[in-house]
């Protein structure tokens, strides 16, 4: 009797394989949707029907992630179940499994004994089309781990399974990895938001370890944004961090939003608030914004054409002697902490649409009174920048006002 | 009497306090008291032509007075004034 391994080479022998890239263009050439009979208009596959993906691995394989539109026929289901993927003997087939052991032998087996006439076994199997940089898609199910680790969540009908994809598949840009930063950081990471970008040209340095809860001694000297990402993953290895060890300006502020589903200003002075309230504005991405100061706290949800601006509720910054922000000032330690967590929440409410979130209302918390005061923001009719077209809004306006960064300088 | 609540920037201009009671029949009016009360606070509410600054914004109750009547808003003596700088920090 021949060995397993014999037995594969054989089969490999005798039926078709095809490479991965081959596939990718056989896909691409007969265009979004064209179903079983589409027809390439461009590629090396013109005029060929898009082959059936059928994915012959095990269901927890296939949930891991797949190639987009495969059909899922486990091996073990595969004379049973291929009619449902291809009840046409002569269409082709394209199978695939982790390398291509599986899928050459379940190719045997439709051929010889299924009478099917167009098959072939896609070489390397799923773990090549991955190394290539292939597109994959992972369905919208949680895998063991994640159920366990989101199942508080899970357990909330306001967020769910629907609502944790929804997070899982977020990303949220964090600018800052100071007060508000690092507690906003481990939280959004703990709740399985997807991708969280950190915006940061800081170095850790001793004096922020009384609030900047996500670093630590042992880091002081390194970059806040190396710092942020290793206590994030530590948290949660699932996140994605995308590090901007960078300050944000006119220059480079368009390039780094752009894709995020929300983004949360925690940043320390008013050119860079009135720059990224324009930019957020052009590209209608929502902003979670608070600001700290000694013992108070702000809060709002900037929501570009659903809620006012920031200019609408700060037409002009103030002069530097009532912008303490130029220079340094004390805070306590817990404020950015109180603040940054409420942030995250009205993040993750944003993105799994869940209550009211904090739109047309600026939120006082005074620390030393225990109060908190809600007071109404409305759209500015004559706002000079979401009054009008996002695409109106152009490069040299944003973040303009009265010379503002000198005023700050002069005033040291 | 009315409340007017003072933010952290102000309150070194008023002596600490973080509440002040101001006298008006109206937002000027109290604003004006507090003025008055704490001479300090005058350059840093209004203009030089007596109007209110535009970085400061200021709240009858829960309401910009911006749309109300601005500083003819007429206020009762149970009414709160909240004056509220931007503020960056973070």
């Amino acid at each position: 009797m021949a060995s397993g391994a014999e037995l594969i080479r054989q089969v490999k022998d005798r039926i078709k394989e095809v490479d991965p890239r081959e596939v990718r263009d056989r896909l691409d050439g007969s265009g979004d949707g064209a179903g079983s009979n589409g027809a390439s208009a461009n590629g090396a596959a013109a005029g060929d029907p898009a082959p059936v993906i059928v994915d012959v691995r095990e269901q927890h394989e296939f949930e891991e992630g797949h190639i987009p539109g495969a059909v899922h026929v486990p091996r073990g289901h595969l004379e049973s179940r291929i009619e449902g993927a291809s009840r046409d003997r002569s269409a082709p087939i394209v199978l695939y499994c982790a390398s291509g052991n599986r899928s050459a032998l379940a190719a045997d087996t439709l051929e010889r004994q299924l009478g099917y006439e167009n098959v072939e076994s896609m070489t390397g199997g799923i773990t090549l089309w991955k190394d290539r940089g292939f597109d994959v898609d992972v369905p919208r199910a949680l895998t063991a781990d994640q159920r366990s680790r989101y199942s508080r969540h899970l357990l909330l009908p306001e967020i769910g399974l629907e609502g944790q994809i929804k997070l899982l598949e977020s990303k949220v840009l964090l600018l800052g990895a100071g007060g508000l930063g690092s507690p906003v950081a481990l939280y959004l990471a703990a709740a399985g938001v997807g991708t969280l970008g950190i915006v940061d040209d800081d170095v850790v340095d001793v004096s922020n370890l009384q609030r900047q809860v996500i670093h630590t001694g042992a880091h002081v000297g390194d970059p806040k944004v190396d710092s942020a990402e290793e206590a994030i993953h530590d948290l949660n290895p699932g996140v994605d961090v995308v590090k901007y060890n960078t300050r944000l300006d006119a220059s480079n502020i368009l390039e780094i939003i752009e894709g995020y589903d929300v983004i949360v200003d925690g940043v320390d002075n008013f050119p860079t608030r009135y720059l990224l309230n324009d930019a957020t504005v052009r590209l209608q991405i929502p902003v979670v914004s608070a600001s700290i100061l000694g013992f108070d706290g702000q809060l709002a949800v900037f929501k570009p054409y659903d809620g006012p601006c920031y200019r609408c509720l700060y037409p002009t910054p103030p002069p530097a002697e009532l912008a303490p922000s130029c220079g340094a000032n004390g805070v306590l330690g817990v404020l950015p902490g109180t603040m940054g967590l409420l942030q995250a929440t009205e993040v993750i409410k944003l993105i799994v649409e869940a209550g009211d979130p904090l739109v047309g209302r600026l939120v006082l918390y005074d620390a030393l009174a225990a109060s908190f005061t809600e007071l109404k923001v409305r759209r500015d009719p004559e706002c000079p920048i979401c009054s009008r077209e996002p695409d109106s809004i152009s490069d040299e306006e944003m973040g303009v006002f009265p010379d503002y960064e000198a005023f700050c300088a002069a005033a040291g | 009497m009315s409340i007017v609540k003072i933010p952290p920037v102000l309150r070194p201009s008023t002596g600490g306090e973080r509440e002040v009671s101001a006298e008006g029949g109206n937002v000027g009016d109290v604003l004006r008291s507090l003025a008055e009360q704490h001479p300090d606070t005058q350059r840093q509410l209004f203009g030089e032509d007596g109007t209110l600054n535009r970085y400061v914004n200021v709240y009858l109750n829960d309401e910009d007075v911006r749309v109300l009547d601005g500083l003819d808003t007429p206020v009762s003596g149970r009414d709160t004034l909240v004056i509220l700088p931007a503020m960056a920090g973070g």
